[in-house]
């Protein structure tokens, strides 16, 4: 009997050109369906599209706030890439970053009548002490405990979330702020430089570049991101050349806590300027997103994060324009994450119509 | 403190903690059968969302929880579907299931925020969640079709040699394990708590998830798990109510933290973890030919 059907047989070798092509299969398809999710809601696909993807950044305002929003994605995704290719599950970047927040935005609060130079420096690096310390946390639990690093990392976004909006209602509130739940600005030394007059886009992009290209540098030349590589292909391989799994995770950990705890700190000092609940709209959980549509790659990732961002705008922009409700941009989000996932396969197996008996 | 005041608290327990049961047996059938879904917060919320507007529409309570679990089985055959036949990344998928769930349920939910709708009395659910963890017990324990799911988790190779089709078996547990989330999510948005709210689950989803690894992969001990997180959370809520000089936020920390304490306790013994859970957790099956 001849098979019409495709038929999945398994690659030999995985396929550069479909690690290449996979995203953008992923994102044609995420742009196919929302075109039917438009058509059904009753608007004009091309328009809607138009509304959501173009209209938003064609305007200098529009690419600055681009950047604005792509800059936090990046940066965490980057960081969540030092646990991805090693298999550690870090989800729990959101809370990382609001550690990362609470650590900096406390020295901001602190010295909130300081206008040395020092202040900003001293911020950041608070920041990503948070954040480390608090990605640590799962890290020592897996390593001293086999605890699921899935689980602990997200149970301890809520527990930061909790902190921060108790130090916000509590101590940390202003004093002349009629009670809103949010503390007192930083001073202008504590606020990220703005890169060009009249625009959003700040400081934290150049810090974010810089950190992806020191990113890049560890992964391809040193003997760290080759273990990391390792360990994510073949634990056993990995084990057998007897690389210290435990120090890889702590450092994967470190790492990405201290990347999300930066762009923690980068958002409060940079549009916000002091601290309240919302400091981050799901940020940390978008970045996932982000690292895997840019394949855990520096290049890949920053693209990624462009496109990520645009969905967030042009989430604001349908809403605004053709009263869709803005959530419509998570489920892009996701259903870029799915088409992306399920187009995985190309790379790992090929479809084939061979007729068999 | 009085017996009423006793009887009260216990009755919230057993209230706050049925939607943990639900989704707990639900994704410990998925996980006994090899495959780890990390979309119960999604499909909950999805769950709680189309129950809610379906009600709200209709005002059948039977069409509110058919459509919700009619979700639950759509959105965990999305799951199926990826995992089972494009041999994606579980851990991956589950949680791109998430994402879309919460972006879907507030898309779906947004002109139904703050709409009254009557509730509906929990107990019925209450007992058929004891109900229910009895018989999924029984099923695994003493049934043919249950010992047939436990192989295809333990091992999908003997399984797919002894002639059982892997993928077809996984599809139902996957299926069953979105439709009991629904349900924790109908009963949430129905019962527990009549309204619609952005991310009305706060998690719960992913406590069902910590308590499938606390009761070590056996039915009964969900029960078990699921009143310790219910009383934690209740208990909290109790003692903020009674206005202690302590920040609430820290009492709204505990279950979170209990969570943490519990799978450190259970987790610490490798072994245990090693031999209770189903040796073919997160493997893809590729049959080959």
């Amino acid at each position: 009997m001849i098979n019409f059907l495709p038929m999945i047989v398994s690659r030999s070798q995985t396929s550069n050109i479909m690690n290449f092509f996979v995203p953008i299969i992923a994102i044609i398809l995420t742009l196919v369906t929302g075109s039917v999710i438009f058509l059904l809601l009753g608007f004009d696909p091309f328009y809607a599209l138009y509304t959501f993807f173009i209209s938003p950044i064609s305007s200098s305002y529009g690419v600055s706030e681009l950047l604005v929003k792509a800059t936090p994605l990046a940066l965490i995704a980057i960081g969540l890439a030092f646990c991805f290719k090693n298999n550690i599950y870090n989800i729990g970047a959101e809370g990382q970053l609001t550690m990362g927040a609470i650590f900096g935005g406390g020295i901001g609060i602190l010295f909130h009548d300081t206008s040395a130079f020092w202040l900003l420096p001293v911020m950041i690096f608070a920041g990503a002490l948070g954040g480390a310390l608090w990605g640590l946390i799962p890290a020592l639990l897996k390593t001293k405990f086999n605890t699921n690093e899935i689980l602990t990392s997200l149970m301890l976004v809520y527990v930061a979330l909790f902190i921060l909006d108790f130090l916000v209602v509590g101590p940390w509130k202003d004093p002349n702020g009629f009670s809103f739940p949010k503390s007192r600005a930083f001073s202008e030394s504590g606020r990220m430089p703005l890169l060009f007059e009249g625009l959003r886009v700040h400081f934290g992009l150049i810090i974010t570049l810089f950190l992806i290209f020191i990113s890049w540098f560890v992964f391809s030349k040193t003997m760290f991101g080759f273990q990391l590589k390792v360990s994510g292909f073949s634990p056993k391989a990995a084990r057998y050349a007897g690389f210290n799994q435990t120090t890889l995770i702590f450092l994967a950990f470190g790492i990405c806590g201290a990347f999300a705890g930066i762009a923690g700190l980068s958002e409060v000092s940079g549009p916000i300027g002091l601290l309240y609940r919302d400091i981050s709209p799901n940020y940390g959980f978008t970045a996932i997103i982000v690292a895997f549509l840019g394949r855990l790659h520096p290049v890949g990732i920053i693209f990624a994060s462009l496109i990520i961002a645009l969905t967030y705008l042009g989430a604001e922009d349908a809403q605004l324009f053709l009263q869709i409700p803005s959530a419509v941009g998570f489920i892009f989000q996701g259903l870029v994450l799915f088409y992306l996932l399920g187009a995985e396969l190309l790379i790992n197996y090929k479809l084939t119509f061979k007729k068999t008996l | 403190m009085s017996i009423e005041l006793i009887i009260g608290i216990l009755q919230i327990i057993l209230i706050a903690t049925t939607p943990l049961v639900f989704a707990g047996i639900g994704e410990l059938v998925t996980e006994k059968s090899g495959v780890l879904n990390l979309g119960v917060e999604g499909m909950m919320l999805v769950g709680a969302v189309t129950a809610f507007v379906t009600l709200v529409i209709t005002g059948s309570y039977f069409l509110a929880f058919f459509i919700s679990i009619f979700s639950g089985v759509v959105m965990s055959g999305l799951f199926a579907i990826l995992v089972l036949f494009l041999m994606s990344n579980q851990i991956a998928t589950g949680l791109a299931l998430t994402i879309f769930g919460i972006g879907l349920s507030s898309m779906l939910g947004k002109e139904y925020i703050g709409t009254p709708i009557d509730g509906l009395s929990p107990w019925f659910f209450v007992i058929f969640s004891f109900v229910i963890v009895f018989i999924i017990s029984y099923f695994f324990y003493k049934t043919k079709a249950g010992l047939i799911l436990r192989a295809v988790g333990e091992s999908h190779n003997s399984a797919h040699a002894l002639g059982y089709s892997v993928v077809k078996i996984r599809f139902l547990s996957i299926l069953f394990g979105g439709s009991m989330c629904a349900l924790a999510g109908s009963y949430i948005s129905i019962c527990y708590a009549p309204m619609w709210q952005e991310g009305m689950t706060a998690g719960r989803g992913w406590i069902a998830l910590a308590l499938v690894v606390f009761a070590t992969w056996k039915p009964e001990r969900v029960l078990i798990g699921a009143y310790i997180f219910g009383g934690v959370t209740i208990l909290q809520m109790n003692l903020q109510a009674l206005g202690l000089r302590f920040p609430g936020q820290f009492f709204s920390m505990a279950p979170y933290l209990a969570t943490i304490v519990v799978l450190v306790l259970i987790s610490s013994n490798k072994l245990r973890i090693k031999l209770s859970a189903p040796a073919s957790l997160t493997i893809p099956f590729y049959k080959g030919r």
